[in-house]
């Protein structure tokens, strides 16, 4: 796990493709609107050919981070490097080279779907073929139809096909799959693997521990305007000691007599009479001893569970608040 | 580089490319919005065939069309230039598309430009359009074609100049109400079809200082009166363009 600004950045040997370098680095990013701090000292890293999660609730500071990315905000204190540049000083050299996915809106109301694709391709100089994009989000149904009389979905969808159409190195996506069904959700995830795999890197924000832990290589946890703790899924899930074990049994176990057969660290609760949680390093020898002290007492566990720890947990622990809306 | 179908290779389009690109997709979604062509076309035709052909309003000696087609003009480029473009780019600000369109590589001077050309090319087929009208109600222009193309041009800067202000500070429902009513009240109070001489003395001079009466009136005194350049009106209009523009360019939010 890394722990921003105090810790030494660790680099993983994870991806085929990279020299690590950063495609963003934000140091100490501090981003007022009057009275309220909306982000507050904020340190995050991309590196290359990665698909990058910020994780967070409403109004942790997400969408003002990546727009300060984007260009469209100035910092009021701090730095922010988007592929070497300053993405207001530079935004002319920058823009050409990103793709951007505005939460909502972005397109006439009055245009079709991919009439306004099609414009947003002749804006760059090596545009994607329009067509084949079209065919690949499932939007071919709906080429000739006004923006306004598009689903949820399909606005969605066609957003982000004018995020990409310009081949950008780095792509910005702004809760990319809010309200998408499950299936236009996982087309959207195999859309970005298929961009991560021909070396785009992405940052997206998002409220889905799912899509968080399905798609990217790094996540990034904000909250009240600053990172909590950046790290892959698995450090993050593997970070601390709280997995849990769960069981039932007879109501009213000797829980303090169960503890002193287990490592120091190790919490054990009944949740409601007879349904019990211990939480602490779960692994093979502990779960032996928990099962032998059962024996010996008489008691049968029955639905024995050994639970990974979550992003949602994680951020449960560090922030204390619910991630879902 | 791999050649996979997403390898990067971004770069800007050629900027002359993105401006023709925009001032297209600009002028297709003007002719597409029927409360637009409402107002850019269809109310300025009907105001032309109806207080020509029937004797409402008191134009003064001389046909009706020759006083009716110059404030019918000048009514074309209050409508595409102040009163299409302010609700327009309103509600574009307000469905982020100027947003959006700032993180593509089309710069926003560029964008600006666009939607000026997609101004000028519908003025262009306005002026066309009620010209034939009004020569058919057999209306005889007169006067210098430059003088009146001068006019055009300036009215368009200082119309252009409020509706762009107007739609970078207001709400674009508030544009969309304002943008309206000022179009009612200058139809009215500008000189289009009420002669400027009904108002009493006092008013008539404050009315000619709008740019809709010096468009209106500058045009009327070239191709009704055969006059030269009038220069008062140009003047009233480059005075409005500065101020509109410069207003516009201080205080307009993207966002």
């Amino acid at each position: 796990m890394r722990i921003p600004r105090t810790a030494e950045p660790e680099r993983l040997p994870r991806l085929p493709v990279m020299r690590y370098e950063s495609v963003v680095q934000v140091r100490g990013l501090v981003k007022r609107y009057g009275s309220k701090t909306a982000v507050d000292g904020l340190d995050l890293d991309v590196r290359a050919g990665t698909v990058t999660a910020v994780l967070g609730p409403n109004g942790a500071g997400k969408t003002t981070t990546v727009e300060t990315c984007e260009g469209y905000r100035r910092p009021d204190a701090g730095s922010v490097r988007v592929l070497g540049l300053d993405p207001v000083a530079d935004a002319a050299r920058l823009r050409p080279r990103i793709g951007v996915m505005l939460q909502s809106g972005g397109v006439y109301s009055g245009a079709r779907a991919g009439e306004m694709l099609r414009h947003m391709a002749k804006l760059y100089a090596h545009p994607l073929d329009v067509d084949a994009l079209v065919e690949r989000l499932g939007l071919g149904s709906c080429g000739r139809t006004g923006y306004r009389r598009l689903s949820g979905g399909q606005q969605q969808r066609l957003s982000l096909a004018m995020a990409v159409v310009g081949r950008p190195e780095l792509l910005f996506l702004d809760e990319p799959t809010a309200g998408l069904d499950p299936q236009a959700r996982r087309a959207t995830w195999e859309l970005i693997r298929e961009l991560r795999a021909d070396g785009v890197s992405t940052v997206l924000t998002t409220h889905f521990m799912d899509e968080a832990e399905q798609l990217a290589d790094e996540v990034a946890i904000i909250d009240g305007g600053r990172v909590a703790v950046q790290g892959t899924p698995e450090e993050l899930c593997r970070g601390g000691a709280e997995n849990t074990l769960r069981f039932t049994g007879r109501p009213g176990l000797d829980l303090g007599a169960l503890l002193k057969a287990l490592p120091d660290g190790t919490a054990a609760a009944e949740l409601t009479p007879g349904s019990y949680r211990i939480t602490g390093t779960v692994d093979p020898e502990l779960l032996v001893t928990v099962t032998s002290w059962c024996a010996q007492h008489g008691v049968l566990a029955e639905g024995i569970a050994v639970e990974r720890r979550t992003l949602e947990d994680v951020f449960l622990e560090l922030t204390g608040k619910e991630l879902r809306r | 580089m791999s050649g996979g179908t997403y390898t990067p290779r971004p770069g800007a389009a050629p900027v002359g490319r993105m401006i023709a690109a925009q001032t297209v997709l600009e002028t297709r979604m003007l002719l597409r919005n029927g409360e637009q062509l409402l107002l850019t076309v269809i109310i300025p035709s009907l105001l032309l065939v109806l207080f020509s052909s029937v004797d409402i309003v008191d134009t003064g000696s001389g046909p009706a069309v020759d006083f009716l087609a110059p404030g019918v003009l000048a009514l074309a480029v209050m409508s595409t230039a102040f009163t299409g473009q302010a609700i327009a780019t309103g509600f574009e600000r307000r469905y982020g598309v100027l947003k959006r369109l700032g993180a593509s590589p089309l710069p926003r001077w560029a964008l600006m430009t666009a939607k000026t050309l997609s101004v000028l090319v519908t003025e262009v087929l306005q002026v066309l359009l009620l010209a034939a009208i009004a020569l058919g109600l057999g209306w005889s222009p007169h006067g210098n074609p430059l003088a009146v193309l001068l006019l055009l041009v300036a009215g368009t800067a200082a119309f252009s100049g409020l509706g762009l202000l107007m739609a970078g500070t207001l709400r674009a429902e508030a544009t969309l109400a304002a943008a309206n009513l000022v179009f009612l009240l200058l139809l009215v109070g500008g000189g289009v079809i009420v002669p400027l001489e009904k108002f009493p003395e006092g008013a008539r001079a404050a009315l000619e200082l709008l740019p809709i009466a010096a468009l209106s009136e500058g045009l009327r005194e070239v191709l009704r009166d055969g006059a030269g350049l009038p220069v008062a009106q140009l003047g009233v209009l480059a005075v409005w363009a500065v101020l509109g523009l410069g207003a516009a360019a201080r205080f307009f939010r993207w966002e």
